[in-house]
């Protein structure tokens, strides 16, 4: 029996995957997506017959293209369609919901409703080795079908006067005769040599043949006779390999019911038999090994998964007539039965996966291929950089293959390389450092302590959303924690690893580390699961708890005056949130807490969705961010709550209303909506930077100076051209920027006729182009774009 | 937008610091160390360019994207 394929080690370091990543590498991490796996019945099939593509064809009335995979794999069709024992059935997956699909019975049909058409054998120039089979049954023929096909001389002997064995015996019912007559007809084509009436011990021994023949392969059926002289050596001590079905004697292999016993009669096994007694025939001739890489010879275990969830019982279509098989409607009826097993557990859950039409096997090729590229197109740039690397897919394989490892892992080589597109991620990196710059970053212990025993980390997108939250939040914590509770407002640094910035990621972290250990190592209060899972990876010393079990254990704010139980809510869980069940856990507590009732999403916990942000997949692949947000907004009709600024502001980006988990916490059950917008991030810089002056003036007492000299510059924007603008990734600072060196430099265009003036400037690696008008000290901007060309202009100035 | 509607629209711009109007001239263009000559309307007196927002957003992101992949 051939051993399934051998697992490759789920410890496989990924992280030096790609960096050295020699083929053998990529194929074991290929193999462990399970897609390509054969599904149940082709497995269990001895010869590997397609029956699933055999079942779509049916199904689509095909019956010509069905035949056609019959022939291909079946030398002798029309006796099997008829005779097969079916080990295809036993397996079926339907067998579990509503009965196994009548294969055979497909077959029969595939052929009854199809052309007759003879095997067109064109053999391999011939080759020298004879070889003689012992046997004119079906595993005898196969054999000698097979070598003739590679190019031997094989040459038939049989007991009998006919070819056949014991297909004679069948009644005509179960096989008509024409039908042998049919599939024999090749060997007659072939002009395969058989000599009738001779048999084995009494016509001739096997010392005889292999004077004359190279190679023996004896199939002879289950050696009714129980002779003993058969072999010319006492049967105990004959044995056959169970790979190669090599006899121990040189050149003499077996195979047929011979290696079975009486009691096993498969007619398929002994075609398979045949099969593979050829190759080690083929094989030995040609003097390498016979048992090499014969995996997957004969049935075995597949690896393949394939849900069967949801799916609706069908039972068997029953034929009118079973005398003749299925007509072509019922057939049809029958093959539409099929489950086409295949595994897809992660490309049914994730929009990402989908998109790009295929599954992790051949995106892994993919990514492989295109970090091989030395010169020419990378048109898997897109694929890499989509990702949002949340690991759902890990949690739904049944092989723990995640997808999110092996791009973030491209990511780095191809920054590595330098061979990342400079557009894909270079917005986030300029937000994340403008985060962590002076006007947003800060550090302090609570007003009135020298120490901190815990540190309140609220992340940078929390403050970008609502500076609010963040202060009411920290006036909790300093008023139900002893022992002083600092402050640090900077950002973790995720969206420099998620980019693949090795050298930005480790400059956020050894910041973060320098002030964390300058506060004493304290205990960090984490607000977003992103900065989290991030601090739990990059600095594994830090005592982390989420702010979510802090409020679960102390209680949520007395006070606030707000009857939220008429509130109903669908929870969404953060993507970053999907191993912390605590986590999750304390949040629900605090809904309870609050009198809130809370729909739970289909998938949630483990099994939840991101928002389209993780990865920064909203910045290299847009279109596909503001699907899998219209995708998640879609599951529940309720408002959604959610526990991370980013999924809030994602999901109201697209119109959905949705509270953070703070706003509820701090009695806002009314949401204006004016909050539904795209995402804004000159509005989420603002907020930062007002968040910093905010506490310093509130907590600490202390006034900040403005930060910026193009601050003095007032701008008006319509609505919708702030729309536009903050969809186009363009900030505020950037258009204050472009009009300030227009109106110092008078480089402008004119609009004969609006008067609208039009400037560019380039800030960085991009040049923004602003229209506007002035009024009095107010530039009122009416579009705005940008490009990364640069325009190698103004040669007379 | 035709053809004919896009440059009346281009038309309407004219340099403001030099009071004369844009005229068609080569431009050179650079992404990613690749240089190449366009077509562009500019300023013969001192060079200043305009780049239509149709331009930027379609043709150039589509060849910026392109050598971004190279």
């Amino acid at each position: 029996m051939a051993s399934a394929w051998a697992l490759p080690p789920k410890s496989l370091k990924l992280s030096r995957l790609f960096f050295q990543m020699d083929q053998t590498d990529l194929r074991e991490l290929e193999a462990r997506c399970i897609q390509e796996c054969a599904p149940w019945c082709e497995a269990s099939c001895p010869i590997h017959v397609e029956a699933k593509s055999l079942c779509v064809a049916i199904a689509a009335g095909k019956f010509a293209e069905a035949a056609k995979i019959i022939r291909k794999t079946i030398p002798f069709p029309y006796i099997i369609s008829n005779v097969c024992d079916r080990p295809c059935e036993d397996s079926c997956k339907r067998g579990q919901i509503g009965g196994a699909i009548s294969i055979r019975a497909l077959e029969k049909a595939a052929l009854d409703f199809s052309p007759f058409e003879k095997a067109k054998i064109r053999p391999l120039p011939a080759r020298s080795g004879r070889v003689a089979i012992i046997g004119g049954g079906l595993s005898g023929l196969t054999a000698a079908l097979e070598l003739t096909k590679k190019g031997y001389k094989a040459v038939i002997f049989e007991a009998s006067e006919r070819l056949g064995g014991r297909l004679w015996s069948y009644p005509d019912s179960s096989l008509p005769k024409e039908n042998i007559e049919r599939d024999f007809q090749v060997i007659q084509d072939l002009a395969i040599a058989i000599e009738f009436n001779r048999s084995l011990s009494t016509d001739f021994s096997l010392n005889d043949l292999r004077c004359d023949f190279q190679a023996i392969y004896l199939a002879i059926g289950a050696n009714p006779m129980g002779d003993p002289n058969l072999f010319d050596f006492s049967p105990s001590g004959f044995s056959i390999d169970p790979i190669s079905f090599g006899a121990n004697m040189d050149g003499v292999f077996a195979g047929g019911s011979i290696r079975r016993g009486d009691l096993v009669h498969s007619p398929i096994t002994s075609i398979s038999d045949g099969k593979r007694a050829a190759t080690s025939i083929d094989r030995f001739l040609q003097g390498v090994s016979v048992t090499a890489s014969r995996e997957n010879e004969g049935p075995y275990n597949t690896r393949l998964f394939t849900s069967i969830e949801g799916i609706e019982l069908a039972a068997r279509v029953s034929m009118k007539n079973p005398a003749t098989g299925y007509p072509q409607d019922e057939a049809i009826k029958e093959a539409s039965r099929c489950l086409r097993c295949e595994c897809l557990e992660c490309v049914k859950v994730c929009e990402y996966l989908a998109t790009f039409k295929g599954y992790p096997k051949k995106y892994i090729r993919q990514i492989y291929n295109n970090l091989s590229i030395v010169m020419g197109q990378r048109h898997g740039n897109k694929l890499i950089n989509s990702c949002s690397l949340c690991g759902l897919c890990k949690e739904v394989c049944p092989e723990d293959l995640h997808m999110g490892e092996v791009c973030k892992n491209a990511r780095e080589t191809m920054v590595e390389q330098g061979k990342m597109p400079p557009s894909a991620h270079e917005f986030a990196i300029l937000d994340m450092e403008f985060s962590n710059g002076e006007e947003c970053s800060l550090l302090r212990h609570q007003p009135g302590y020298d120490k901190s025993k815990l540190v309140f980390f609220p992340g940078c997108r929390l403050g970008g959303a609502s500076p609010h939250n963040v202060e009411k939040t920290y006036e909790y914590l300093t008023q139900r924690l002893n022992d002083g509770v600092g402050l640090m407002l900077r950002c973790c640094g995720a969206p420099a690893d998620w980019a693949g910035r090795k050298d930005k990621y480790s400059e956020a972290i050894e910041a973060l580390r320098d002030n964390w250990i300058g506060m004493g190592s304290p205990t960090v209060i984490t607000a977003c699961s992103s900065c989290h899972l991030l601090l739990r990876k990059a600095i594994p010393e830090m005592s982390l708890v989420s702010l979510w079990e802090i409020i679960d254990t102390h209680g949520i704010p007395e006070n606030v005056g707000v009857d939220l139980t008429d509130v109903a809510v669908a929870l969404h869980d953060p993507c970053s949130s999907r191993n912390e069940p605590e986590v999750q856990e304390a949040v629900r507590n605090i809904l309870r807490q609050l009198g809130i009732s809370s729909e739970e999403l289909p998938l949630n916990r483990r099994f939840t969705e991101c928002c389209g942000y993780g990865g920064l997949m909203c910045f290299a692949n847009r279109e596909l961010s503001a699907n899998v947000i219209r995708t998640r907004i879609e599951y529940s009709a309720k408002d959604y709550v959610a526990y991370c600024a980013v999924c809030q502001d994602h999901f109201l980006s697209q119109g959905k209303k949705s509270f953070h988990l703070l706003d509820l916490i701090f009695g806002v059950k009314e949401l204006d909506d004016s909050l539904k917008r795209p995402v804004n991030y000159s509005l989420i810089r603002d907020r930062r930077s007002f968040l910093k002056k905010r506490l310093l003036e509130k907590f600490w007492g202390e006034t900040v100076r403005a930060f910026d000299e193009s601050e003095d510059v007032k701008l008006h924007l319509s609505p919708e051209v702030r729309d536009l603008i903050a969809d186009r990734l363009i900030l505020d600072d950037d258009l204050k920027k472009v009009i300030q060196y227009a109106e110092e430099s008078g480089r402008k265009l004119v609009n004969k006729a609006n008067g609208h003036f039009l400037a560019h400037h380039t800030l960085g690696n991009v040049t923004f182009w602003v229209e506007y008008s002035r009024d009095e000290d107010v530039f009122a901007v009416h579009n705005a774009y940008s490009h990364r060309m640069q325009i190698l202009e103004e040669p007379k100035r | 937008m035709s053809d004919k509607q896009r440059n009346e629209k281009d038309s309407q711009w004219s340099c403001a610091e030099c009071g004369v109007e844009l005229t068609l001239g080569s431009v050179e263009v650079q992404y990613m160390g690749s240089r190449y000559p366009a077509d562009l309307l500019r300023c013969e007196k001192c060079g200043q360019v305009y780049v239509p927002e149709e331009l930027a957003n379609t043709k150039m992101a589509l060849i910026e994207k392109l050598l971004e992949d190279k």
